[in-house]
């Protein structure tokens, strides 16, 4: 009786609702996607043999399949991403036991470079699926899985470790069962940080993409059709059209996954957002839009909440009734010290088994080489990590401290976050070869380009969390120029500097591998370095040098972090939090 | 009343809770108590006298570490069947609205969708949260979010109601509305509940709404005294047998328990304290406060607990620390009930700023024993300087590592006001030298 208000559909309404103009519209948007996904799919399972060539073709005509298969291959990886989170980081949150292998595992796994996660998996794989093309797709959606994954598992976790004690206390005072409160109460309340991190995510693929889908195994390197291996190709056969045009496809494959993924999402996303405070900062979607014409959508809608309804409160998850509750993780476990015993003894196993492989297999002085190695692109690693902040910080703090330019910016910044290293080759192999100069430094830029955004978008973020009042308050006092930029917008920005830094940090290692080694056409530029070395070996398929490369890698960046990182980032925390 | 049916019982409540290795902290000592049908109770204490962990202990939510709760003649094991919880922050789910919200509890009972949204609905009817039904919380004020707790909580039909301060996070106009509500729907028996247990430090509050009172004492939390209220609803609190009681209630928060009693009365007027005093968390300019207060043209020096309270818009929880610390200062005395100001007080009050830090700076150097222990080891020290670790391993003989953190926070910080010693934070110096 009450109903009207609710806007719940009645039968009767329900039976009275035409489709109009937009449901067809709708309608065969959706139908048109399956049909794609149906056919991108069918393309992936076809019989394959190792050694075979797949056909690979620079005709633009070509670039909009291959667009569909990146995006098949990106779309599987992010489900899987998806799914991994959900399930090990909540494991995580919920077993201290697991927490002490799964988190410094994901700190390690983030620290790996993607190449050397393919090299080492798509044996595997390959094997998996024998004849098919399914073998390399899987190393393929799995390397883009590597790329995506361990920043979601992350912030999944975090969020799962900070929702508000009153709100644990309450499902459990009405019952809620652990089904239930997943996903009525920890899923929601994660969905703002994830889906950031999926954007983010999203942003890295497309940077490892080229990496992603040339896969070599057995001294054979099978190119998946793509617009990765058409990168490759083009920068192979040093095609300046073929590098256009795939820009182009890429910009408006991202624009295109911005509106119809990524939109929606935020705009849904919005009441997730647990500050009480209503900001509203709508962003058009075209999708919302249209969506909100048709008449038939929402009937769907109805349906989809009864069937999410059913799921969350499927009866087999339920805790009955008699059964006697108990008070939750209460019982203290006298086994732990054996568990601390067993992760000891599962790490000095694991170290002295990678120990024993790197030292049977070389010598001390290829061990010494690599680490050298590994000094100089930590070298080059600070370099990136000076230029770019000397560059970003001044103009992100002009834009963070206008609302209007950074509402404006913050899409741009992330559509050049996405921007492959690779598509500047050409411009930075004929600049070097052009004015001759010093491979080892000019390299260097191609690492600026995928790292920058992340200070980029902190330091825009930073500024703008600045209170009005303060700036306001400092303008007031006359505080101009230098004493303005060293006691004021400097401190006040330092913690979110320090995460973008420590996030530019650990990609610009990722991102050696991609720019110590860059081509166009015949010229092959090297530059001296871990990720080099690392690139070089993966193209060979050499697995001990691999590890050897990989392990000194994750070496490096866990130890800045341990040494460097941390304590910055405790020292923003305690000393320059803008909060209380 | 003692002849109704009980509905909760407490027997032998303890409650500590692990500080650090072998270290454990008292929070609950000896909890006797029993609610019967018919009957709110009011658990009234300052902060840290483990009001609100008792409730929990009753709900389920934590376990004691020793004695045991019964509800209707079975242990209480978890959250059981038949309670439901008001929250003082709400505790809402922001991502579902108004209804949502509601149904959540009957939701987990398994309750089908149709029954769910009639129950929901007209629970809301009643709380009078009519209209709002497909509103978001963050939409609601303060007020409104706190009905739809209630409502939350009362559409499973709860034998017995738990709040933990439900009120507090309300401004003072709309937490009255709401209690008169609540009591209204009580009374007219609008619910299926029959016991209301809820945590306050608001003593007007308790007095309001209560049938009875229990005043718990802090550090470990204890009952001091247990009172029926026997004034009629609905209650005026201009009445004279209500204020008697508010002021009643003032006086045994005030006075030092039982058993303590006799040494207190011999030292009223020289209350001291030694090194292990965990200090209240109150700062100067509070205090300069308090003692202006009284001080002032209006109260002439001399003013009641109920009074000050009023007039300095503070709960309990606040006041106590304050009155507490200006005693020991000796800027203050407590007599029948009655805060007093001494001749030092009225100094104090009437003293301009840098006065005023010189009479502070003896007076905290008298009689708070740390800062004179503080004091005393910069002077024999031949750099004059001290790490802040090594005062704090002395404190944590006597107390907790959070305590001894805690104190001596708030001993610096006094301390540099006064400009007894000074403080470097980057260091974690303490020094003589003054920058």
């Amino acid at each position: 009786m009450r109903d009207f208000r609710l806007k719940v559909f009645t039968e009767e309404q329900q039976r009275f609702a035409y489709p109009n103009f937009w449901d067809f519209l709708a309608l065969s948007f959706i139908l048109a996607v399956f049909v794609l996904i149906a056919w991108g799919a069918k393309q992936m399972a076809l019989p394959y043999q190792v050694g075979e060539r797949l056909p690979l073709s620079l005709s633009p005509h070509y670039l909009p399949q291959y667009a569909l298969r990146t995006f098949l291959r990106m779309n599987i990886a992010l489900l899987f991403s998806l799914l991994f989170t959900f399930i090990f980081a909540s494991w995580a949150a919920k077993s201290r036991r697991a927490e002490q292998i799964i988190i410094p595992l994901i700190d390690v796994m983030q620290s790996l470079p993607v190449i050397g996660m393919l090299s080492i998996a798509i044996v595997g794989f390959i094997k998996l699926f024998p004849g098919s093309l399914l073998g390399p797709e899987c190393a393929a959606i799995f390397a883009i899985f590597t790329a995506q994954v361990w920043n979601m598992a992350l912030s999944f976790y975090q969020s799962l470790r900070t929702v508000p004690a009153e709100l644990i206390e309450a499902t459990q005072m009405f019952h809620l069962s652990a089904w239930q409160r997943f996903w009525r109460v920890e899923v929601p309340f994660a969905v703002p940080g994830l889906l950031w991190n999926m954007m983010m995510s999203m942003s890295a693929s497309w940077f490892f993409l080229t990496v992603a889908e040339s896969v070599t195994v057995s001294h054979q390197t099978i190119t998946l059709p793509g617009l990765g291996s058409y990168i490759g190709l083009a920068i192979l056969k040093a095609d300046l059209h073929a590098v256009f045009y795939v820009i182009l496809t890429m910009i408006v494959m991202i624009l295109v996954y911005d509106q119809l993924f990524f939109r929606p999402l935020i705009s849904w996303a919005e009441k997730f957002r647990v500050e009480q405070e209503t900001t509203v900062t709508h962003s058009f979607s075209l999708l919302i839009f249209i969506l909100k014409k048709t008449r038939l959508i929402p009937r769907i809608g109805v349906l989809w909440a009864n069937i999410t309804d059913r799921i969350i409160n499927i009866s087999i998850f339920r805790k009955t009734r008699n059964k006697e509750n108990n008070f939750y993780k209460t019982k203290k476990n006298s086994h732990d010290y054996l568990w601390q015993a067993f992760i000891v003894f599962l790490l000095l196993s694991s170290l002295s088994i990678l120990a024993w492989f790197i030292f049977t297999t070389l010598s001390l002085q290829q061990l010494l080489h690599v680490v050298f190695l590994g000094a100089i692109t930590g070298l080059r690693v600070l370099v990136v990590l000076i230029v770019a902040s000397i560059i970003w910080v001044p103009i992100g703090v002009w834009i963070g401290l206008r609302p209007k330019v950074a509402e404006f910016a913050q899409p741009i910044v992330q559509l050049l976050a996405s921007f492959p290293a690779n598509l500047l080759f050409p411009v930075v192999v004929l600049l070097i070869v052009r004015f001759n100069l010093n491979v080892q430094i000019w390299v260097t830029p191609l690492m600026l380009l995928g790292t920058q955004w992340y200070i980029l978008f902190n330091v825009i973020a930073g500024a703008s969390a600045i209170p009005k009042d303060l700036k306001l308050a400092i303008d007031n006092i006359g505080v101009r120029g230098s004493l303005w930029w060293r006691k004021f917008i400097l401190p006040g920005i330092f913690p979110y500097y320090v995460t973008g830094a420590i996030t530019a940090a650990g990609g610009a290692w990722n991102t050696s591998i991609v720019a110590e080694v860059a081509s166009w056409g015949k010229t092959t530029l090297e530059a001296t370095g871990l990720g080099a070395y690392i690139t070089q070996y993966s193209r060979q398929g050499n697995f001990p040098f691999i590890v050897l490369g990989m392990s000194v890698m994750c070496f490096y960046v866990l130890l800045l972090n341990r040494l460097v990182w941390r304590k910055l980032y405790k020292l923003a925390i305690n000393r320059y939090s803008l909060e209380g | 009343m003692q002849t109704r049916p009980v509905i909760i019982e407490l027997n032998a409540i303890n409650k500590s809770f692990q500080q650090a290795e072998r270290q454990e902290l008292l929070v609950l000592d000896n909890i006797n108590f029993k609610l019967h049908e018919g009957e709110i109770v009011a658990l009234l204490g300052k902060s840290g006298s483990g009001k609100s962990t008792l409730l929990r202990i009753i709900a389920g939510l934590i376990p004691a570490s020793s004695g045991d709760v019964w509800y209707r003649e079975r242990p209480v094991k978890g959250p059981v069947y038949g309670m439901a919880m008001v929250f003082q922050s709400f505790a809402l789910l922001p991502w579902l609205t108004v209804l949502e919200n509601v149904e959540i509890g009957l939701e987990a009972l398994g309750v089908s969708r149709e029954e769910r949204r009639e129950r929901a609905l007209k629970t809301i009817d009643v709380i009078g949260l009519d209209g709002f039904e497909t509103a978001y919380p963050k939409e609601l004020s303060g007020g409104m979010r706190q009905r739809v707790g209630f409502a939350r909580a009362l559409v499973i039909n709860p034998d017995v109601l738990l709040m933990d301060e439900p009120f507090s996070a309300l401004d003072v106009l709309t937490a009255d509305n709401l209690r008169s509500d609540l009591l209204d729907l009580w009374q007219e028996k609008k619910t299926d509940t029959k016991g209301i247990i809820f945590v306050t430090h608001n003593i007007e509050e308790a007095v309001f709404m209560a049938d009875r009172i229990i005043i718990f004492d802090s550090n470990p939390g204890s009952i001091r005294a247990d009172l029926v209220v026997n004034l009629e609803h609905p209650r005026n609190d201009q009445d004279i047998p209500y204020r008697k009681m508010v002021d009643e209630i003032y006086g045994l928060m005030l006075s030092l328990p039982q058993g303590k009693k006799q040494s207190y009365e011999q030292d009223l007027k020289l209350r001291r304290i030694d090194l292990a005093y965990r200090v209240p968390d109150v700062n100067v300019s509070e205090l300069m406060g308090l003692i202006e207060m009284i001080n002032s043209a209006e109260y002439q020096g001399r003013l009641g607990m109920a009074e000050l309270a009023e007039s300095l818009h503070l709960n309990v929880d606040d006041l106590f620390p304050l009155v507490e610390l200006s005693e020991i200062f000796r800027f203050s005395q407590i007599i029948e009930g009655e805060v007093e100001l001494t001749l030092a007080g009225k100094l104090f009050a009437e003293a301009d700023i840098l006065e005023r830090k010189k009479i502070f700076a003896r007076h905290l150097i008298k009689y708070i024993p740390f800062a004179k222990r503080i004091r005393w080891v910069l002077d024999e020290r031949p750099g004059h300087h001290a790490s802040r670790e090594r005062f704090l391993a002395e404190l944590e003989d006597f107390m907790s590592e959070a305590e001894a953190r805690h104190t001596l926070k708030i001993i610096i910080e006094w301390g540099r006001y006064a400009e007894v010693f000074a403080y470097d934070d980057k260091t974690g110096l303490l020094s003589l030298e003054n920058p």
